[in-house]
């Protein structure tokens, strides 16, 4: 093992059900260094720590902790405490009903000789541990009387007190504020200097280089590679996350369709949804594409359903055609003519048992009412135009859409959105799990819709085929809109802009 | 520093306050109204004690399940069961230690049962021991069919020590006669007072009683903070039966028979005071001292419907429900005031 080396894995592999979650990752951390664990969601990061942390049985592969013979493997949290793994996850994991100090020593609590617990031993103890930690609590209260992040900084303290080799910290910040955030960093870097090895995952990139001094990035299971961090600047992050190359990314040329200056469809003010976006203005032109560009949980799917009313709107307001529209639940928007396709077909689109014409005729006949039903003629007509339009392949147009593949499936509820004629349309990730020929037929089926005075809101993971069919991007981050690009719409500018703006 | 150790005392301690103010309330109503029946009579609160000993033991058991966030409703059946094997056994000229360890041993077995498939097994405790609950009931059938009485023949020991007397140093008076009436207890009351000291210290010093805690807190933290979750909950449901036994020795000191028709509903009886003392169904919160005074509050409301003498002997159940009511009631507004100050 190299030197000064706390863990190390090499050659893990895992698979899950039909995925191969992790495949031959090798991860070093070293003593006294924070050690970002980089990646889109699904990339394997929480695969990997479970494996740490004996939570996932992994398949393939050794871990070695320094002091300890031969490989590891955990097959419990406990165990991995006993071998000096500590964890600290998102939520906390603390009893809110008993006392700090309890829930700094439970299950390891000082005894007495008669294997009571000593309590005031305890108390004294735990309030050493705060007073060095400069955490300010009276640990005989609660712990529900406190904050969120003094419950964190408590879930930590325990950690640390375990004389922990190794610390993984599991997006501790999300709750945190940034006063929060300083006094934890605080904390990290005082045990990087005793020694300490720690993990840091977080989706927020500011503080990965507010604190950490190397970074791992994993994608899709497998590891892109392990830098130091003055070695990878945010953009070379970004795209090292989100899986291109910065080398001829300059080249791709942007689709200029006429950018419309046409009537307004939506005209959104201040419209937010507390918790998942902040409030945000967006403008759309009738036939016009908006892309919307953003890593995963930036809170793109997010403004989307509050356009829609998927989730219900807690400000701003929002006019459709120019007129006010108080749009509280799909339907209503819908009536107004609006579709959205969910990212998560399987869940809010498709309806397997059902054949194809009646997953295409539903959300038709939803908006006509179930009192002006359609004719059989009349449904057989519209389906047949769009198995034709979309060369959805398929034995006839009564096959149960369950029997599809995947991309003819996605090409079902996109033909159900067409049929109801909409004058705006919400592609959430239309393009996800198909082939690239039927991806190239979807990009071009959206232009065609512009062309015809339709407006498009394109959601999409890649971003090259956003600057293929949009007239403007909208940038995401952190659940807030950051950025609104219309010239110069390249994917370096985009990926910068995702990054927080920072230049090479 | 301050203001923080006041919403200490808020969630916890004033729910346990308000229990001991109300039956402080209660005894006293009782004495002012009732005292020229002899309710205000030390002899009154005694007799409370002598007459809910077994349920004591019992709602002590209760509590600890509960702060699992669990729940016990075999113990009814399993007093039953008890009295009646003591009973049948003495009859066959069994000796009373014998059969009384026995019983304790049933106890033992039919928890660590209920405790396995709850703790390891991952069953619903409320399925679990109302299996149990029929189970016990029909052995106790199984058993004997008919009602058995202990009478002084069938076993001296055990009729001797149901007659005891343990006379307290205060709180006498003189009747008409001139003889001093000195109160006294009955040895349940000694047993039960036992049980809930023991367990009250169980439940504050030992890392079992704080395991109990910290399960009803969050289970799932528990398990992260590395106890061992499925040990202890298995161990909370051979505690609560074994608890269950000794209080179905005390309950059978008083009533001397064992039948079928026993201690019918004594398993809500328990909850009831439970939850009357502060312990939460949701688990995590509660101690024995409130327990205590919520099988006391019960005592008093039947006390105080027999010393009446007029009142249907349904009133008992319709106050319990409406204190029940009442407490639930201030429970969830604790709660609610809780969640709204984190937000």
């Amino acid at each position: 093992m190299e030197e000064n080396v706390v863990l190390s894995a090499r050659g893990i592999s895992m698979t899950f059900p039909g995925v191969k979650a992790l495949d031959h990752v090798d991860f070093t951390l070293r003593k006294g260094e924070i050690h970002a664990l980089m990646g889109e969601n699904g990339a394997g990061k929480s695969t990997l720590i479970k494996c740490l942390t004996g939570i996932n049985d992994f398949e393939e592969g050794e871990i070695h902790i320094d002091g300890i013979e031969g490989p590891v493997k955990n097959h419990s949290t406990r165990e991995a405490q006993e071998k000096g793994i500590s964890t600290v996850y998102q939520e906390v994991n603390l009893c809110p009903n008993l006392s700090v100090a309890e829930n700094l020593f439970i299950g390891r609590e000082p005894l007495t000789k008669l294997k009571t617990i000593d309590r005031k031993e305890m108390v004294r103890r735990a309030e050493k541990l705060m007073k060095d930690l400069e955490i300010d609590v009276d640990v005989t209260s609660n712990l529900e009387n406190y904050s969120l992040a003094i419950q964190q900084l408590v879930a930590i303290a325990r950690a640390v007190d375990m004389k922990c080799k190794v610390l993984i910290l599991d997006e501790p910040t999300s709750s945190l504020d940034d006063s929060e955030v300083e006094k934890l960093f605080g904390l990290m870097r005082r045990l990087k200097t005793e020694g300490t090895g720690i993990i840091f995952v977080t989706h927020f990139l500011e503080q990965v280089y507010a604190v950490c001094d190397r970074i791992t990035v994993l994608r899709n299971g497998k590891l892109v590679g392990e830098y130091k961090i003055e070695d990878l600047p945010k953009v070379k992050l970004v795209a090292a996350m989100m899986g291109k190359d910065l080398e001829g990314l300059d080249q791709i040329t942007v689709n200029s369709l006429d950018a419309t200056k046409a009537p307004m469809e939506i005209r959104a003010r201040g419209l937010g949804h507390t918790g998942t976006v902040k409030p945000f203005d967006l403008d759309i032109h009738q036939g016009e594409v908006v892309g919307v560009a953003g890593l995963l949980g930036s809170g793109r799917s997010e403004l989307a359903r509050v356009i829609y009313g998927a989730d219900r709107k807690t400000s701003g307001s929002i006019k459709v055609q120019d007129k006010e529209a108080d749009i509280k639940s799909p339907i209503d928007a819908m009536n107004r003519g609006m579709g959205m396709l969910p990212d998560d077909r399987k869940a809010e689109g498709i309806i397997g048992d059902l054949s194809i014409r009646e997953n295409i005729i539903l959300a038709l006949q939803a908006r006509r009412g179930m009192n002006r039903k359609l004719s059989r003629e009349e449904q057989n007509e519209i389906t047949d135009r769009y198995i034709d339009l979309l060369a959805i392949k398929c034995a006839s147009r009564e096959t149960p859409v369950k029997q599809l593949s995947g991309g003819n499936q996605q090409k079902v509820i996109l033909a159900r959105w067409l049929a109801t004629d909409p004058d705006f349309l919400i592609l959430d990730e239309p393009t996800r799990g198909i082939d690239i020929g039927t991806k190239t037929e979807i990009q071009k089926l959206i232009s065609d819709l512009a062309k015809q005075g339709k407006s498009v809101l394109f959601i999409s993971s890649e971003i090259e085929e956003m600057l293929r069919v949009s007239n403007r991007m909208v940038i995401m981050r952190d659940g807030e809109k950051v950025g609104e690009l219309d010239k110069d719409l390249t994917q370096k500018h985009v990926m910068e802009t995702i990054a927080g703006g920072e230049k090479e | 520093m301050n203001q923080k150790k006041a919403v200490r005392m808020n969630s916890n301690t004033i729910l346990l306050l308000i229990t001991i103010g109300l039956f402080i309330v209660m005894y006293a109503a009782g004495c002012i109204v009732y005292g020229s029946k002899g309710f205000s009579n030390t002899q009154t609160f005694m007799n409370i004690l002598i007459n809910n000993a077994g349920l004591i033991c019992i709602s002590c058991g209760m509590t600890c399940v509960m702060l699992t966030a669990g729940i016990d409703i075999s113990v009814g059946s399993l007093v039953a069961l008890d009295c009646m094997v003591l009973a049948t056994g003495m009859q066959k000229g069994h000796g009373a230690i014998a059969m009384m360890l026995f019983v304790l041993v049933i106890g033992l077995l039919i928890g660590a049962f209920q405790g396995y498939c709850i703790g390891y097994l991952e069953i619903q405790p409320f399925i679990v021991t109302m299996a149990g609950m029929f189970f016990c009931r029909g052995m106790t059938a199984v058993v004997c069919r008919e009602q058995v009485s202990i009478t002084e023949d069938m076993n001296k020991l055990f009729y001797q020590m149901a007659n005891l007397k343990f006379k307290l140093p205060f709180g006498g008076y003189y009747n008409k006669k001139g003889v001093y009436m000195a109160p006294y207890v009955r040895l349940g009351v000694i047993i039960a007072l036992i049980v809930l000291v023991l367990v009250f210290l169980m439940l504050r010093y030992t890392r079992f009683g704080r395991s109990l805690y910290a399960i009803g807190g969050s289970e799932q933290s528990a398990a992260m903070m590395g106890l061992n979750v499925k040990k202890v909950k298995m161990q909370a449901y051979m505690l609560s039966s074994f608890l269950c036994s000794i209080g179905g020795i005390c309950y059978c000191l008083n009533t001397m028979s064992g039948s079928v028709q026993q201690a019918q509903g004594l398993e809500m009886d328990a909850i009831s005071s439970a939850v009357i003392g502060g312990t939460l169904l949701t688990g995590g919160v509660g101690n024995v001292i409130g327990t205590l005074f919520g099988v006391l509050i019960n005592g008093t409301i039947s006390s105080i419907v027999k010393t009446n003498g007029k009142l249907a002997s349904s009133w008992p159940n319709i106050l319990t429900a409406i204190l029940l009511f009442l407490f639930i009631v201030i429970q969830s507004i604790f709660a609610i005031a809780r969640s709204r100050k984190k937000a």
